[in-house]
């Protein structure tokens, strides 16, 4: 039986491929910000680039998401989930030139999807918007990377599986079939009629809640205990937490369909789905929140583990609202407001970005053997994710009440309060003049953690650059050593 | 739960059940819809709206988007105009899309069928769109709003669409096209409408919730 290989190996192996991932991941994240903040100050200011066809509002929208749920979303998800296998299954990655080449495939494939929505080839499909010639080659290789995930599982060391792996190995497996079922729905062979709306929002809450969830809570649960040191408060109720969470979520999504022109069974199976998915959540967050509970002195000095904590705190959160926007009395006025988009927000950056960065944060000097340059740059970074992302949901979750409330009101004779849609708009103008100001924020932090990663970079190359001529020396003097002990 | 195979089948089978119990169920639901009159007999068993009854100069509803319209449809898709509009109407007491006048009546399951793709959206930024082409009833008001929303609609955060547009030189003899549009603009020069701009307001002009199918009709009063 093979010995158990070293983490440094197990790191080694995953150099190029979690390099490729993670720098990508970071491309993507700028990218996709940039995309938000034009968006956001077209929302306020409609004239703003307003002549250039590529940047209609329309198209740059579109472009942000898909930047950032499948650019940085899935570059995050791919390095981070398939480095923590490895290191939980105790083996290298077998031929690394695979998931090279897949993430090399993935990546091109976001390339052309993003720049398909932007010259115009958009479907229009909430989080589909990418055109046919990228949407194959996203799905070819994201069946390759969850191959390679379930390779390494499998010939992983004998030994305790933890709940981690099987999360990561979930996200894997759910993304192609969600994906390819919804392509195949949707546009191959598309449904009849409101049937491509429930599909749409099938995959859009699996998206969020099969895919990017698991990720982030199996790096949750990797991190938290690895860094202090513990075991997870319970492991038995991990385990019921992880199959509840894949049992439910995959309902929850027809509650969105509230008031649409869909049958009522549908929106009512949403809902309960919704209010049963607070059974993981509970799970989730007595496991999560319990192990750190004594450690809050270490939660505070730890780089990652103020990010994690962060996440887990905004996972607890946002699916606890989640659950109340799905009631009737709730959606009929959260309903096609900023409510909903800053739900997804809050799952998208305040829970997943935010437990990635805490990882990258912890992966990046393992994989280069090389220490963070700038602590300072760290602060900076969280303070302005964690400020901005706060205010953002802030100003999203108190527009769109606000938006929904005044949209909704019916006065006495039965003719709308506030009749003048247009005063209702301009109403909501401040609070998106907030959410500008929250993107410049979190876009200053993103710039830190950006200079930090290619700061050290730079570290690390010059560190491996002085190696190789260390080690030349030393391989030039074994040369010279017998011929001067020939002399 | 260690093995890999049981694994795999725990994963396929709680993904499975959601796609079984949602889509295909729908699917089984919905798939099969047709486009009705409005006349029909109840099928005692199914309880569903098996026989037309058919008369006189009846419809079958929804008609089929042809022409100009459904190529402005590939303008709506491309240009994204999905992200801040709807084009579905919530039934009167759920909501205010009745008392706002944006549809005189609920959408339903029917109305869709004939769309190749359903667009019924996620954001009301704008207004609904179910039945506009009954709300504004001339071309001009389109284009204009289009070209430039804010000078229609004072306030309004709609970018513009001038890129939809051409400003072009009136020729030697002063004459301007039969297209121009009423828009103040520089001396000797005039704004006519693309091909694109043409095609998107035939589709937003068909977009009209005028008909009565079996399963929801128009209230017999005329909206105030």
């Amino acid at each position: 039986m093979p010995s158990e290989s070293k983490s440094s190996e197990i790191d080694r192996s995953m150099k190029l491929p979690g390099l490729l991932f993670l720098l990508s991941a970071v491309a993507w994240l700028l990218t996709g910000t940039v995309f938000a903040l034009l968006t956001s100050i077209k929302s306020t200011f409609p004239g703003f680039l307003a002549n250039c066809e590529c940047l209609t509002y329309g198209h740059i929208s579109a472009a942000g998401s898909n930047s950032i749920l499948y650019g940085w979303g899935g570059n995050a998800l791919f390095g981070v989930g398939l480095w923590i296998l490895a290191r939980l299954g105790r083996r290298p990655i077998p031929m690394p030139v695979m998931l090279l080449i897949g993430g090399v495939f993935w990546n091109i494939a976001v390339t052309l999807g993003v720049g398909g929505i932007i010259i115009g080839d958009m479907t229009s499909v909430m989080w589909l918007e990418m055109p046919s010639y990228a949407t194959t080659i996203l799905a070819i290789s994201s069946i390759l990377i969850g191959v390679w995930g379930t390779l390494v599982y499998r010939y992983r060391q004998p030994g305790p599986v933890y709940i981690s792996q099987l999360y990561i190995l979930a996200a894997l497996f759910w993304f192609p079939w969600i994906y390819i079922t919804a392509q195949i729905f949707l546009f191959y062979l598309p449904a009849r009629g409101v049937v491509q709306v429930v599909t749409n929002w099938w995959y859009a809450h699996n998206l969020l809640g099969l895919w990017l969830a698991p990720a982030g809570l199996g790096a949750a649960y990797y991190l938290i205990p690895k860094i202090l040191g513990r075991p997870v408060h319970s492991y038995y109720l991990a385990t019921v937490g992880f199959w509840s969470l894949a049992l439910f979520v995959g309902w929850g999504g027809m509650s969105n369909l509230v008031g649409g022109p869909v049958p009522a069974w549908l929106v009512t199976v949403g809902i309960v789905a919704s209010v049963a998915t607070l059974l993981p959540v509970l799970i989730i967050a007595i496991n999560h929140h319990l192990t750190v509970m004594d450690s809050f002195d270490r939660v505070a000095a730890d780089p990652s583990l103020r990010f994690v904590v962060f996440g887990t705190i905004s996972f607890t959160l946002a699916s606890l609202i989640g659950c109340v926007l799905s009631l009737r009395s709730v959606s009929e006025i959260s309903q096609f407001t900023t409510v909903m988009e800053g739900n997804s927000q809050h799952f998208v950056y305040a829970f997943f970005t935010m437990i990635m960065f805490g990882a990258f944060y912890f992966m990046m000097p393992r994989i280069l053997n090389c220490s963070w340059p700038s602590g300072k740059l760290i602060q900076c970074h969280f303070w302005c994710s964690a400020i901005g992302i706060t205010l953002m949901l802030i100003a999203l979750y108190g527009s769109g009440w606000i938006q929904g409330t005044q949209m909704t009101a019916i006065g006495a004779y039965g003719d709308p309060v506030h009749g003048d849609f247009l005063q209702i708009v301009q109403n909501t103008i401040p609070w998106l003049h907030a959410r500008t100001a929250s993107i410049l924020l979190i876009s200053i932090g993103q710039l830190a953690f950006a200079a930090n990663i290619l700061w050290m970079l730079v570290e690390a190359a010059r560190s491996c650059y002085c190696g190789m001529i260390g080690a030349a020396k030393d391989a030039q003097g074994e040369k010279f050593l017998p011929e001067t002990a020939a002399s | 739960m260690k093995s890999l195979p049981i694994i795999f089948c725990g994963l396929f089978a709680t993904l499975a059940l959601s796609w079984a119990g949602i889509i295909w169920r729908g699917q089984e639901q919905l798939g099969g819809l047709q486009p009705m009159s409005e006349y029909y007999a109840i099928d005692a068993v199914s309880e569903s709206f098996r026989f037309e009854k058919p008369q006189k100069d009846e419809t079958r509803n929804p008609e089929a988007r042809v022409g100009l319209a459904q190529q402005g449809k590939a303008q709506y898709i491309g240009l994204g105009c999905v992200s801040c509009h709807t084009q579905q109407v919530r039934r009167k007491g759920f909501g205010a899309d009745y008392e706002r006048g944006w549809g005189a009546r609920q959408t339903v399951p029917r109305d869709y069928i004939r769309q190749e793709r359903v667009l019924t959206g996620f954001s009301r930024t704008g207004p609904d769109l179910s039945n506009v082409g009954e709300r504004r009833d001339s071309a001009n008001w389109f284009h204009a709003h289009l070209y430039n929303p804010q000078a229609v609609s004072p306030g309004s955060t709609m970018p513009p669409y001038a890129f939809l547009y051409e400003k072009r030189e009136i020729t030697q003899n002063g004459e301007r096209s039969a297209k121009a549009l009423e828009l103040p603009t520089d001396e000797g020069y005039e704004i006519v409408p693309t091909l694109r701009a043409e095609a998107l307001v035939a589709y937003l002009q068909s977009l009209k919730l005028d008909y009565n199918l079996p399963e929801v009709r128009l209230p017999e009063e005329p909206q105030n």
